[in-house]
């Protein structure tokens, strides 16, 4: 009976191919663009069996076997083969059947691939997308970094890129009442400067439109490593460069072993699950086997490494839960410390400024506002209230002296610190100093902070005496400032320890800053890219928790265990020597596992696969990378990316991607999944959006997946790769492995392109408040996994993830965990590089602040000739060059002779950055302060100078841990000195005395 | 009455996120829109400028920000000097030819905003044009208003009447009144801009610790007539602002309950902060 069907369908597929070819031109095109046989059997050759000829606008089929197909497809018996051909077919029943190998491939990877996805296309080529938008125009929709927007396309070109205007289908938005006012978000998505300026981006100056090879590289004879960086290109076609790639990855494994090849990739990409790093790079790397560089949570820093011995939260690298607080704040708040909190330049997380009016109207319903800050940041000078400036570096002593104030008077919340809380006594001895002699007074941290004593206790009581949000980093419950500096760990052990004393949990007493926490439908599921799109990865990624029970696919593993940790790449190539500490948020103790470079019979590393944003504007003193990329121990360096900036420069062969406007994807707003899980209740409305490749790939630009499936085919694991699916049909994958086809059939998603979650309805039942069942000691009612089951020591989900199931004043992990800069009291240990490290400071007086840029998301939107460029407090445009902009006070201004966008010279030993100067008494005395994540590397002269004017400014940076045994980055301890810079006077800078001054933690 | 087009800026809420310069920039750059606008450049042009002002020092400062753009005045200077390429359309948008405009580099200086700028590969004034081409395809409002995420930017179409009604009511005024070419873009909260302040933090010393005067009631006179008054706040601080800026000297008084009044006096010429500011007990 199956047999039948099966010679049927076979049949019908031809009928069908030239049906729609008919209809539509390109289809017809597709069939005649491979000159092959195409042949599908069952393995028993009397069974069904059938084969193509392609090569013409229509296809012929024979019954029966040929003689010398291209590629044949053999199915184990007609069952089989019906159970995938069938209407309604389960995808899980095509990957079961490949795992158990009913299905074989034998023959040509790549034909094997089009015929199945020229199937696929079939299927899609009825399927509308994009709205017409009158004059001409098509409104499409994608994804960016800071929301889904509507593209406008006429003539095959982008005309504009715009938020998302909600129509009168889209759900109204959710209502909060708080002191008999009503706040509900405007029917449409906020954006940034940076997801408007996409178009720039698209059309830049910079695009790489065709694969190109460093001219003096010959990978079968002289190789030039000495010359990456200095020699230019020449483009070769992409049958060229895939053959080079792919013949380097299987000469480098054979010549030196598994391992040899070292992957290196920025922390974000586009938007869209499938061309994430975490999905589509994942599966490939994951199949080609490589050295993984291991990423430190380097906007969580002080989080991961500090505070989650204090109360656990590992899973989240140290920010607590961030639900029900926009609600609780609004309602019960009386006051809001930011401290080092600006969401208004950094917008939570991929979160545009979805927060705005939330903060707005808290300002306006009376809640006070205090700002800790060495800048008075965008955040402080929209909201006002008291700025506090703060000597960088010194925040943990003021957060001792408020605690001091609050011993001493009384003002703070016994009950609490008695019943949730463990090793108060411990900490207070610390505090008033019985312990060792030095009582932590507003007066003793004055001469750290620069902050008055009087300032610190009228901090102290006002916080003391009523109901306060802490707002710690740009999210509110963690992320970036000073969580990045030397004293990172400190500052949020010492944030714990001051919620602790306040009562954290309890009504109008949390940490957050009004980004979190809105009140979203949070049981909808759709995943998040660190969920693995298509990695199939289950031992890197989420994929663990959900994927992989709902999006049935091949699995994939990497079988390479050596590891390289992000900013120590320089050191592994270089010395072939380093080690480092693992982000593994399971547990607080997997961050204590010191892994050592290179692991144990494994090769170094020779080969290096890099992709995405460039690391010379994002980790500390990377002007080590130049001299690493040279090293003759790399043989081959092969960059994937869309602009020929930053890395892409020191490659040895480029393959240019095209941006997410050209491919197609999907994902949701702001989801991260993973470490950020439900990052999205941050969002005023979720959205869900596929991204429609709204142009063609510019040039011979390709999408990542396909440039990865090119170089799969000639390693012959193209159809393990793609499963023979198109990207389109891994969308769907995505679409039917979240919980969108219960509200939108896919053909609706595709057209209209976008969905939006009706929020909660609260009166049900009231939402939880974060962290209220451990105030009020109950069980945990929290929409998050975590912390995993055996990581309550007591009863399930009735404990914090510490020892004691508690907010610890002094971690039991700690204190069997020897590390010198994190003792179980978090005691005051100045920074190692800052105001008090006298000799150092004496030369370079200036402490330099990085932020995570506004204007830009990372590197991505900066340089390349941009709309952002024009942005003056981003660039600005000296002598037709567009440099980084420099904030400096007119008070370290004046002595140096810098005016108003004067060329300034930012350096100390490890090297000097060319600026643009910008005066201002935005700033605390001292502090200079540029954004991070240049995308411009530009040495002048020879990069081993160390002179960069591209705004790299964390070349001048530490390599040094925060503290001895963590892998904890402290980008914002820098000293630095700043001058005049003619670009005629040498500078001063001394090569020599640049090669290590920074301490490396041996 | 005729219903025509008026933005509304309110200053204390832009805060220089750019999206309305960038956004501006995305519907220009590389899209020409006959008889509205041609091409913006790629770099190089603010058709919408946001300019700062910072006033004060630390620990008190404060920071504004003041988008400027073309006013589309009714009684547009431009308009003036070319009344054959300039034109106002009914619902009040002015439009510069961007054909009949050709070579007319005197209209950059015939604005006195500074809103013109000169496209030197085309030879032609530009300037912003309040998104007419959208608005006529049935945009609700510009785009600049749909991006502007504190809400600083507003538009609406109205007549002369309402325009006038809501200026009063929620205290708009245009920029440059003096220049008296009725401008439709108005603003408010232009003290944060344009005028200065006068602030500092009070402390006292009591039981040899130095604590900061919170409830301190300071007045500042000019000429015996007052200029304004402050209460300082949990942090001693005080601020009183929309002052004239060089507007001279003034008495600052202070009083605090059981402490001994004090008197300073204050030249303004720009914001001062007079930094920590120390009452005694009598």
């Amino acid at each position: 009976m199956d047999a039948t069907k099966v010679a049927a369908a076979l049949k019908g597929a031809q009928w069908l191919m030239n049906w729609t070819a008919a209809r539509h031109p390109d289809f017809a095109a597709r069939l005649a663009s491979r000159d092959k046989i195409v042949q599908l059997r069952v393995r028993d050759a009397r069974g069904p069996a059938r084969h193509y000829f392609f090569g013409k606008s229509r296809v012929r089929s024979a019954s029966g076997l040929h003689a010398k197909p291209d590629v044949t497809l053999t199915f184990r018996d007609a069952a089989v083969a019906w159970s995938i051909f069938r209407p309604g077919a389960k995808r899980l029943d095509a990957v079961n059947h490949a795992k158990n190998f009913n299905v074989e491939v034998s023959g040509d990877d790549e034909l094997a691939c089009w015929f199945t996805e020229t199937i696929s296309v079939m299927r899609a080529v009825g399927w509308k997308i994009g709205t017409p938008a009158g004059n001409g125009e098509t409104r499409y929709v994608n994804g960016t970094n800071s929301g889904p927007v509507f593209v406008y396309v006429k003539d095959g070109r982008i005309v504009r890129v715009t938020p998302i205007d909600f129509d009168a289908d889209d759900p109204q938005p959710w209502r909060i009442e708080a002191r008999g006012r009503v706040l509900s978000p405007p029917r449409r998505t906020t954006t940034t400067s940076h997801t408007l300026a996409s178009k720039s981006m698209v059309y830049s100056k910079d695009r790489l439109l065709y694969p190109m090879r460093r001219v003096d590289f010959d990978p079968n004879g002289e190789r030039n490593p000495q010359n990456r960086g200095k020699s230019g290109y020449v483009r070769i076609s992409w049958d060229e460069a895939l053959d080079l790639v792919a013949g380097e990855i299987q000469r480098v494994k054979r010549e030196h072993g598994h391992g040899a090849i070292l992957n290196s990739h920025g922390s974000h990409h586009t938007w869209g699950n499938i061309g994430c790093y975490v999905s589509a790079f994942n599966r490939f790397m994951n199949a080609i086997g490589y050295t993984k560089m291991v990423i430190n949570p380097d906007s969580w820093e002080g989080w991961y490494w500090g505070a989650v011995h204090h109360y656990g939260y590992n899973m989240r690298l140290g920010a607590i839960e961030p639900y029900g607080h926009v609600e609780d704040c609004l309602k019960e708040a009386e006051l809001i410390v930011f401290w080092s909190s600006d969401p208004e330049s950094t917008g939570g997380s991929y979160g545009a400024f979805e927060g705005t009016q939330r903060r707005l109207f808290a300002r306006d319903i009376g809640i006070e506002m205090v700002h800790i800050d060495p800048s008075l940041n965008y955040t402080a000078s929209l909201l006002g209230g008291k700025w506090i400036p703060i000597v960088p570096g010194t925040d943990p002593a003021l957060a001792h002296a408020i605690a001091y104030v609050w011993m001493t008077e009384g003002l703070y919340d016994k009950e609490y610190v008695a019943t949730r809380t463990t090793g108060f006594a411990e900490y207070e001895a610390y505090v008033l100093g019985t312990e060792d002699g030095v009582a932590k007074s507003p007066e003793w941290q004055a001469a750290e902070t620069g902050v008055p004593a009087a300032t610190v206790r009228a901090l102290a009581r006002r916080w003391g005496t009523r109901k306060t949000y802490l707002a710690v980093g740009g999210k509110g419950t963690t992320f970036g400032g000073a969580c990045r500096t030397a004293t990172g760990t400190q500052w949020a052990r010492a944030m714990v320890c001051l919620m602790a004393m306040q009562g954290l949990g309890k009504p109008g007493i949390n940490f957050g800053n009004l980004q979190y926490g809105a009140p979203v439908d949070l049981n909808f599921y759709f995943p998040g890219y660190g969920e693995g799109g298509i990695s199939g990865d289950v031992e890197t990624t989420g994929a663990v928790i959900q994927q992989y029970q709902r999006q049935p696919q091949l699995p994939s593993m990497n079988i390479v265990t050596q590891r390289v940790t992000r900013n120590r790449i320089p050191e592994a190539l270089l010395d072939g020597k380093t080690e480092g500490y693992p982000i593994d948020p399971k547990s607080p103790y997997g961050q204590f596992m010191r892994f050592g470079y290179p692991s144990p019979g494994h090769s170094r590393v020779r080969m290096l696969y890099k992709y995405g944003g460039s690391h010379f504007g994002t980790v500390q003193e990377s002007h080590r990378l130049a001299d690493a990329y040279r090293t003759n121990d790399l043989e081959f360096v092969v960059n994937q990316s869309i602009w020929l900036e930053g890395e892409a420069n020191f490659a040895d062969v480029l393959l240019p991607a095209c941006t997410n406007f050209e491919r197609w994807d999907i994902g949701e707003w702001t989801v991260a999944g993973g470490y950020s899980h439900h990052n999205n209740c941050q969002l005023n409305y979720r959205v869900i959006s596929i991204q429609h490749p709204c142009i063609e790939p510019l040039g011979e630009s390709r999408s990542d997946y396909q440039i990865f499936l090119a170089l799969m085919h000639r390693l012959g694991l193209g159809t393990y790769y793609s499963e023979g699916q198109t990207e389109l049909d891994w969308c769907r994958a995505q679409f039917d492995a979240s919980d969108l086809p219960k509200r939108m059939s896919w053909e609706k998603f595709l057209e209209k392109g976008y969905y939006v979650v009706p929020p909660e309805d609260w009166s049900v039942s009231p939402q939880p408040v974060a962290l209220r069942w451990f105030a009020e000691g109950r069980a945990k009612d929290m929409p998050e996994p975590h912390p995993l089951p055996a990581g309550y020591p007591g009863r399930f989900r009735e404990d914090l993830q510490t020892q004691s199931g508690k907010i610890e004043f002094a971690p039991t992990s700690l204190a069997r965990f020897d590390d010198p800069g994190r003792p179980p009291v978090n005691r005051y240990i100045p920074s190692w590089e800052g105001r008090q490290t006298t000799e150092l400071f004496a030369r370079y007086p200036l402490q330099l602040l990085t932020p995570h840029p506004r204007y830009s998301f990372h590197t991505h939107a900066d340089g390349k000739g941009t709309f952002i460029n024009d942005i003056e407090d981003h660039r600005v445009l000296v002598d037709g060059y567009y440099y980084l902009a420099a904030r400096i006070h007119p008070d370290d201004a004046a002595p140096r002779g810098i005016g108003k966008h004067d060329l300034v010279r930012l350096y100390n030993d490890r090297g000097s950055v060319i600026c643009a100067a910008i005066i201002t008494r935005r700033l605390v005395p001292g502090a200079v302060q540029c954004y991070t994540s240049s995308a411009v590397y530009d040495p002048v002269g020879d990069p081993a100078a160390r002179i960069d004017r591209g705004g790299c400014v964390n070349t001048l940076a530490p390599t040094r841990w925060q503290t001895e045994k963590t892998s904890a980055s402290a980008p914002n301890s820098c000293l630095i000195e700043v001058e005049k810079w003619t670009g005629a006077a040498a500078p001063r800078h001394d090569a020599a005395a640049a090669a290590r001054t920074s301490e490396v933690t041996a | 009455m005729t219903q025509q087009w008026a933005l509304f800026v309110d200053v204390a809420k832009c805060h220089n996120c750019r999206n309305c310069f960038v956004a501006c920039k995305d519907e220009h750059v590389d899209n020409d829109y006959p008889g509205y606008a041609a091409p913006q450049p790629r770099h190089g042009h603010a058709w919408i400028d946001i300019r700062t002002r910072e006033r004060g020092t630390a620990p008190m400062v404060d920071v504004a920000h003041l988008p400027v753009m073309c006013n589309h005045c009714a009684d547009a200077p431009c308009m003036k000097a070319a009344p054959d390429a300039v034109s106002r359309r009914p619902d009040g948008i002015v439009i510069i030819d961007p054909v009949k405009a050709k070579g007319r580099r005197d209209l950059v200086d015939a604005c006195p905003y500074g809103a013109i700028h000169w496209n030197e590969e085309r030879e032609i004034p530009q300037t912003w044009i309040f998104d007419a081409h959208l608005l006529d395809r049935g945009w609700k409002e510009p785009r600049c208003v749909a991006v502007c995420p504190t809400g600083a930017l507003t538009a609406s179409k109205i007549d002369d009447a309402e325009f006038a009604r809501k200026c009063a009511d929620e205290g708009y005024a245009p920029l440059h009144p003096e220049y008296g070419t009725k401008p439709r873009v108005v603003y408010r909260n232009l003290h944060r801009f344009e005028k200065c302040f006068v602030g500092g933090t009070l402390v006292a010393t009591r039981n040899g610790v130095v604590d900061c005067v919170a409830g301190a009631r300071i007045e500042l006179r000019q000429g015996g007539v007052s200029a304004g008054v402050a209460e300082s706040d949990a942090f001693g601080e005080f601020k009183i602002d929309a002052l004239a800026p060089d507007s001279g000297t003034y008495d600052l008084h202070i009083t605090a309950q059981g402490m001994r009044p004090l008197q300073r006096t204050v030249t303004v010429a720009e914001s001062v902060y007079l930094g920590t500011v120390e009452l005694t007990a009598p």
